[in-house]
């Protein structure tokens, strides 16, 4: 669908671009302010350049060391959820069932977590994983495994990855649900008289067609990850030490907690760049799968076409000449 | 059983495993829950509950976060109605450019906005309303509400606005009289998701207000008293706000398959 | 390559069906011979893809057997039938070739590689697709995917009957004659039962030599096109079948003798003993009506009342009215008339008699 030009659509626009810049634009432009100068107290700030930022990216600085390891920490956290929930998040997909009660009933409870405030899931988690009086840390306890997310590293980080997985694995799941429920029967039919098996249906006819869901699930489930702050922040409130100390934490704990804000702006500003350029390739992919199934190239040989025009008097003549009879 | 039956039911008891248990917590008293382990609540008692009800500080809880959400909801989805209907429908000087913009802010970290936000509401007075963290989820609900929008819209056949326009309605008239009816699905999915990021957002939330406005999932953080975690209480409160999310996802069971699609698939 | 026999097959959906209202599908006894190229003709609802699908394996019928040559079928799996399907929309696996589309099949029941190469160039040629073979199939036009998937059934050698359920929907008007054609050449080379589904009479009365005319839920006539046409078994079959279809107007019958609203008709046919109670009909088709000026037919005439004139081409068709019976007839060509009075003549040996429906054989006169 070709669409049509006009600049009056500005105004239908506008509104929205208002709003978004009054929302973004502003107060990144706080922060790019802030990001270059340096204070003393008392509202008095003078010019530092590109002194925070040199700062930040310098890993031999305490700085530059503690944001590096924020980074690898969260990138090592988003890299293993994906990891999870993706082929999890297929496989419920695929277990669905096809009709009836039972559908509207999963789609129900599976869609539940997404809809808990995030910091009353890490509520959920903490009284459910304390080995005092959570069912699963006593649980773990009491067979002899020594679990405690409060004390362990590895201990946090399987809980908070675990939640990670109880929150989120549905979005893909009910993602990629939508994509198998737009699979018409026929696809089916046509490969159960090809004889295909199961695996070969799902690499050929489920997977092919989910792809586009899937990237959208990948993007927002790395973006989301990438962000979490409040689930990690409820749960262990960045510890064991810094075990679970992920950039979002580490950021508010600079700028809200220790009022540092040349540094934080600073970090905030690379934090949001990372993020803008995986969006964009994210995106940029995602446009030409889009233009990939929508151009369909209509070439046909002008010999068939040719054909085609022979064959029509032939095939026009039986209904036509009844008459005759 | 067939496996894919078996993925199922084990998908749902770990869902549904640590919500039992929250409610179960909330049913008991604080003694039962120090004193040991028990699987049910022994002694069932609704004090928590009762308190939450009658303690204006912790329904009031309730009432802030719904007011900014019931707000934002309705402005993003306002907001979003016309520009989206622009993206679908024409093109015009940096549409597209303009389109990733603002889909990026979706994905900008709340984190980054935290302190920026507070000194920019503070200054115009905003601070500690429920406009203010409105305002503040329209960064991140308004570009989503375009996105999914759009992608409604753009099932819609051109032919109906063109049709509309020959029979003599005018613009306004004919976006709600026939335009809207045709994409009510559409919004519907973007409202619920809308109240989704609204509603279980906390960063933002909590930053941008401190007494008056102060919504529920901050008052959650603050239930360690000198005696201790009150641990009845704040899982009755984790409870109550699973409830908001169950009423709305129950009565938009039988658009989730299409709404997660977003109207894209 | 088989024979199909459908053995008293009736189908409903729901659960426990009471009457004949419950059944999609009314018992059916039918015999598809092998090399046959069919049609299954009627409107949308008829019942018609209910009947494919207990073909290919898709549902199994409530009642009844099917039979592959003599081997009972009726409860195996679609993948143990040896048949092939093409559907209404064209289903290629997208993120393949064409060439790993047509040797899809053949892999899957682990064919020697050497046999499919040369199967698939074999089939690829037939189809006109050896150009395109090593493409990505989802960039392709709609026919060319109809021919993939026409290919995917025609790779196997062993494949017994070839259905198809509406092909040629979603192809281009100009297309359709071509894929139609290909479909009546590769009949002729490769002696296949073929069936075609479809509501289109000319696809069915170009397609098939053999066209089953399916109606409510049941079969209402089986025969070749020239035997639909000219002696239609229903009235739905003589309305549904010609365009216009057959002129129908209640009569009553005695021996030779028909008469509509006060006119008597003369008949090629005697007949005795009509059932009594029913509803009777003459059936006549347009083709056999012919419209000549007031007092100019030759032989016997009727005077009807011309409403209006439509030139359609090759013939003019006129809409007239026999004592007030709205009825079709052809206008000859050069024929001229003035005013709405004018004569009809019908050829006697074109005229039938129904009986609630259907055909009533008649005696020779």
């Amino acid at each position: 669908m070709t669409k049509t030009v006009n600049q009056k659509a500005w105004l239908l626009v506008l509104p929205v671009f208002a709003v978004v810049a009054f929302s973004a634009v502003l107060p990144l432009m706080t922060v790019v302010n802030y990001s270059v100068q340096d204070t003393f107290g008392n509202n008095q700030f003078f010019w530092n350049g590109l002194g925070w930022f040199q700062e930040l990216l310098d890993p031999t600085s305490q700085f530059g060391e503690r944001f590096f390891d924020s980074l690898w920490r969260n990138l090592l956290f988003s890299a293993i959820i994906l990891a999870i929930e993706v082929p999890l998040g297929i496989a419920v997909a695929l277990s669905m069932p096809r009709e009836g009660r039972s559908v509207a009933f999963c789609l129900v409870l599976m869609a539940l977590p997404l809809l808990i405030p995030w910091n009353v899931v890490g509520t959920i988690w903490q009284v459910f994983a304390r080995s005092d009086i959570g069912l699963l840390g006593s649980f773990l306890n009491r067979i002899g495994i020594d679990y405690n997310y409060a004390g362990s590293a590895l201990a946090a980080w399987v809980t908070i990855v675990t939640m990670d997985v109880w929150h989120w694995t549905s979005l893909v799941a009910l993602l990629c649900y939508a994509g198998l429920k737009s699979i018409p029967d026929a696809y089916y039919q046509a490969a159960r008289i090809d004889g295909a098996s199961q695996w070969a249906i799902f690499r050929t006819i489920q997977l092919p067609k989910m792809r586009r869901v899937l990237l959208i699930a990948v993007l927002l489930r790395f973006m989301d990850s990438f962000m979490i702050y409040t689930e990690p922040f409820v749960l262990t409130g960045g510890g064991p030490g810094n075990a679970t100390t992920f950039l979002s934490i580490d950021l508010v704990k600079l700028a809200l907690g220790q009022f540092d804000l040349g540094r934080a702006a600073a970090m905030s500003l690379v934090y949001n760049l990372i993020i803008l350029s995986v969006c964009w390739v994210f995106y940029t992919v995602m446009t030409n799968v889009d233009a990939g199934n929508r151009t369909v190239l209509t070439e046909s040989d002008p010999a068939d076409a040719a054909a085609a025009a022979g064959s029509l008097p032939q095939a026009t003549t039986i209904p036509l000449d009844r008459r005759a009879a | 059983m067939r496996p894919r039956h078996v993925v199922m039911t084990l998908y749902l008891l770990f869902l549904m495993v640590p919500i039992y248990w929250l409610v179960n917590m909330s049913l008991k008293t604080n003694q039962e829950i120090n004193s040991g382990m028990t699987l049910w609540p022994h002694a069932i008692t609704f004090d928590n509950y009762i308190r939450i009800f009658t303690d204006p500080s912790w329904y009031g809880g309730y009432l802030n976060s719904l007011s900014y959400v019931a707000i934002n909801t309705v402005l993003s989805i306002g907001l979003a109605l016309p520009a989206a209907y622009a993206f679908s429908r024409y093109s015009f000087i940096g549409d597209k450019h303009l389109f990733f913009w603002l889909l990026s802010n979706r994905m900008a970290p709340p984190a980054v906005f935290a302190l920026p936000f507070f000194n920019l509401y503070s200054a115009v007075g905003l601070f500690d309303t429920p406009w203010a963290v409105a305002l503040a989820h329209c960064l991140f609900n308004v570009p989503l509400a375009v996105w999914i929008l759009e992608g409604f819209m753009s099932g819609v056949p051109r032919e109906i606005d063109e049709t509309a326009a020959i029979d003599g309605y005018s613009f306004p008239r004919f976006f709600v009289k026939i335009f809207m009816p045709l994409i009510a699905s559409g919004i519907g999915v973007a409202a619920f998701f809308c109240f989704m990021f609204s509603w279980v957002e906390l960063l933002l939330a909590r930053t941008l207000t401190s007494v008056d406005a102060k919504p529920i999932a901050a008052t959650m953080t603050r239930t360690v008293s000198a005696a201790g975690m009150d641990w009845g209480l704040l899982a009755a409160a984790g409870v109550l706000t699973i409830v908001p999310g169950a009423l709305v996802i129950w009565f938009v069971r039988n658009y989730i398959a299409k709404g997660f699609a977003l109207g894209r698939v | 390559m088989a024979r199909i026999t459908l053995d008293h097959l009736a189908h409903a959906y729901g659960p426990n069906p009471q009457g004949p209202q419950d059944y999609a599908l009314k018992e059916i006894d039918h015999v598809w011979r092998q090399g046959g190229a069919y049609a299954l003709l009627g409107p949308s609802g008829c019942g018609k893809s209910t009947l494919l699908n207990i073909i290919s394996g898709l549902v199994v019928p409530t009642r009844g057997r099917i039979l592959f040559d003599d081997r009972d079928v009726t409860t195996v799996p679609t993948e143990g039938r040896n048949i092939a399907q093409v559907f209404q929309f064209p289903v290629v696996y997208d993120t393949m070739t064409v060439r790993e589309n047509l040797a899809f099949p053949l892999k899957n029941r682990r064919v020697a590689p050497a046999t499919i190469r040369s199967r698939v160039e074999e089939i690829a040629g037939l189809l006109d697709l050896t150009r395109v073979l090593d493409r990505r199939a989802n960039n392709l036009t709609a026919d060319m995917k109809q021919k993939i998937s026409l290919g995917r059934g025609l790779v196997r050698p062993d494949v017994a009957a070839i259905l198809f359920d509406e092909p040629l929907t979603v192809i281009d008007p100009h297309l359709k004659w071509q894929l139609r054609s290909t479909l009546k050449e590769l009949h002729r080379k490769l002696d296949l039962t073929m069936i075609y589904v479809t509501h289109d009479q000319t696809e069915a009365l170009t397609f098939a030599d053999t066209v089953v005319v399916m109606h409510d839920g049941a079969v209402v006539q089986t025969g070749t096109p020239d035997e639909l046409f000219e002696r239609p078994a229903h009235t739905f079959v003589g309305h549904f079948i010609g365009s216009p279809g057959m002129n129908l107007l209640p009569a009553e019958v005695r021996g030779a003798t028909a008469t509509i609203e006060g006119h008597a008709i003369p008949l090629a046919r005697h007949y005795p003993d009509l059932p009594k109670g029913k509803r009777i009909e003459l059936g006549v088709r347009p083709e056999y009506v012919h419209l000549t000026p007031k007092g100019l037919g030759k032989g016997f005439t009727l005077p009807v009342q011309v409403r209006r004139i439509d030139d359609i081409g090759r013939q003019r068709l006129a809409r007239v009215e026999l004592g007030g019976r709205p009825l079709v007839a052809t206008v000859a060509e050069g024929q001229s008339l003035d005013g709405t009075e004018a004569a009809l003549t019908l050829d006697p040996r074109q005229i039938h008699i129904y009986a609630d429906g259907a055909l009533v054989p008649g005696e020779a006169a």
